[in-house]
């Protein structure tokens, strides 16, 4: 190891940078690479299934798309939320009402639902943010709770359409492209699925995505080298529930029905479920979290129809189990001692 | 940075400055001050405030009497996260680290005081926001160098011998380019070997970097060797301020220690 010895010239420090950017820079046409790929098969399956599995397909999409949210707030930031499902509900049903009452293009009203949600987000996280741990997440199951019981409130009824719901058509392809309208969805999810992964990737690297970490890690610390934490936090409060609307947006179109018993809290537990499944503090991990969340509980109904949450808790078990950090923990591991064995010689 | 301002006036200025837990006094109208340039140490017994000393300087405590002045701002009225901005960098006894990031990142957020880009130019990777990353990327890197943390800079903080850790503290604090740097017990925990090069390393990054060091410590060879001026806290009270000689001679001291070995004796 080296003393505690300054030994900087210039010349090394310019070179280390440079290292350093060449480094990052393969790496991430490998990984470009990868995502191609992923995104050419993604787009394949399109043309490959049809029917039910095309919107199963589109369905984990959104959950995938909700779940990155969710990583964001509570893997990367540290601050858990068992009340997600409320903004899944509030993303839907602002697709739902707008697309009912004011005929709005379900490709305007998807983000304007996401931008809802930032809103409401960062109102909730910044009253929130004097809540620390077990706290917070008290306060987020009361959100949780309430949410659906609010959506079958008297008063919001002629809006929210009550316990019947608002029922939604869903879009046919533009431009007279020879498109099935569920392949047209289907396509048209992947593209908000990729679009948001790349400003989630962007966010997570950059110096605001740092801090967002940094607070996680230690948050005096974070302040003490000039985190502004009460922005930072409520922010990504905002930013994660946005995510997390835009995938219950997409979801509400993908099953044209909107209801205040699709998102029970149930639905906030299953999305806490995925992240950590899919590996908390990660992106692709949402992926991974999705596929659990929407196919297990089938599987499980399948193995037994009498004990099938019983099957659903002992798979989770076992899933916990055998990778503690998720899906992406278990993949790191395997990458990093693949990595060791080649390094052996040296 | 600082050439603007005149350069009698000191850089730091702590007047009467109180600090009350419930009813005990941590700190009871200290006052000094710090001189652009120089290395001045804080020492003390255990409990003597020095601690609570430091961090009123980085606003975790606020003052209940009194003010401190910092490159002609009041320091004492300003938000927590503002005190990097205004050049005052620091490391942490029991070391702060962000304990499941690479070197480099942590270095990296101790360059955030200068981070312009925010959250809408960070997402949509602006080119506003890949400048301020680039710049951030320098500065990191040349403290990374600086303290010869090059070998370590992609390795999780977590998996680091505490030696290491502690210069990754020092290299995070350097990256904001600070003029004041307070060194929170910077020997603790070293082994032999380390603890002998930490002298040098601190007049030596003062030189290069034209800084100004407050130093608070219980090792007295590293004290009296590096500091150019002293002050000694006893139960919250200033007991002496001067050169080393001064101080290590001064009959308050001198009972404050030895008061406290024979209780250890004991």
């Amino acid at each position: 190891m080296q003393n505690m010895t300054t030994t900087s010239t210039t010349s090394s420090t310019a070179s280390s940078v440079i290292s350093a950017g060449a480094a990052t820079t393969s790496r991430s046409y490998l990984g470009l690479a990868g995502i191609l790929v992923l995104l050419a098969l993604a787009i394949a399956l399109a043309f490959m299934v049809k029917g039910y599995v095309l919107f199963q397909a589109t369905m984990l999409l959104s959950y995938a798309i909700a779940l990155v949210g969710l990583n964001l707030l509570t893997g990367y930031n540290g601050q858990i939320s068992l009340g997600h499902g409320a903004f899944f509900a509030i993303g839907a049903y602002t697709v739902g009402v707008l697309m009912d009452k004011a005929s709005t293009p379900y490709w305007l009203a998807v983000p304007v639902g996401g931008i809802v949600c930032l809103a409401a987000g960062y109102a909730f996280g910044r009253p929130a943010l004097k809540l620390q741990g077990l706290y917070l997440a008290l306060a987020t199951f009361a959100l949780g709770v309430v949410t659906p019981q609010l959506l079958k409130y008297k008063h919001l009824e002629h809006w929210t359409g009550g316990v019947g719901g608002i029922v939604l058509t869903k879009p046919e392809a533009p431009f007279g492209l020879p498109l099935t309208a569920d392949q047209w969805f289907y396509l048209f999810t992947l593209a908000v699925a990729a679009v948001l992964m790349w400003l989630a990737r962007n966010l997570i690297d950059s110096g605001t995505g740092r801090a967002i970490r940094a607070i996680r890690d230690h948050e005096m610390a974070a302040e003490s080298m000039g985190v502004d934490n009460r922005h930072y936090k409520s922010m990504t409060f905002g930013i994660s529930a946005a995510f997390t609307g835009i995938g219950g947006g997409l979801s509400a179109l993908a099953v044209q029905f909107v209801s205040p018993d699709s998102f029970t809290m149930f639905l906030s537990i299953s999305l806490l479920v995925g992240v950590v499944v899919g590996g908390v503090g990660t992106l692709w991990g949402a992926a991974f979290g999705a596929a659990f969340i929407m196919f297990v509980p089938n599987m499980a109904e399948k193995v037994s129809k009498d004990a099938a949450w019983g099957v659903y808790g002992v798979v989770l078990i076992l899933f916990i189990f055998v990778m503690p950090g998720g899906v992406m923990g278990l993949l790191a591991k395997v990458k990093s001692s693949l990595a060791r064995r080649k390094d052996l010689p040296v | 940075m600082n050439q603007n301002k005149t350069g009698d006036k000191p850089l730091l200025q702590v007047d009467n400055v109180s600090v009350r837990f419930g009813g005990i006094v941590a700190l009871d109208g200290v006052s000094f001050d710090v001189r652009r340039g120089e290395v001045r140490g804080l020492i003390g017994p255990n409990g003597a405030g020095k601690s609570t000393l430091f961090n009123c300087l980085s606003r975790l405590y606020s003052c209940d009497e009194g003010s401190i002045h910092f490159d002609g701002q009041v320091l004492s009225d300003q938000p927590r996260h503002r005190i990097a901005a205004m050049g005052v960098g620091r490391t942490f006894q029991n070391l702060a680290l962000f304990r499941t990031m690479t070197v480099r990142d942590n270095v990296l957020v101790g360059t955030h005081a200068h981070h312009r880009a925010g959250f809408l130019r960070d997402i949509l990777r602006l080119p506003a926001a890949v400048r301020s990353e680039r710049a951030a990327l320098e500065r990191a890197e040349e403290s990374i160098e600086l303290l010869g943390l090059g070998p370590f800079a992609n390795t999780i903080v977590a998996d680091l011998p505490f030696g290491t850790q502690k210069r990754v503290e020092l290299a995070r604090a350097l990256a904001c380019e600070p003029s004041l740097l307070l060194l929170d017990e910077p020997a603790c925990g070293l082994n032999h070997e380390e603890l002998n090069g930490l002298g040098d390393l601190i007049l030596d990054i003062r030189q290069r970097l034209n800084l100004t060091v407050l130093l608070v410590e219980h090792h007295m060879g590293l004290v009296m060797g590096v500091c150019d001026r002293i002050v000694a806290l006893n139960f919250g009270k200033k007991i002496a301020d001067g050169t080393p000689t001064e101080v290590r001679q001064h009959p308050e001291v001198i009972r404050a220690y030895l008061g406290e070995e024979q209780k250890e004796a004991a």
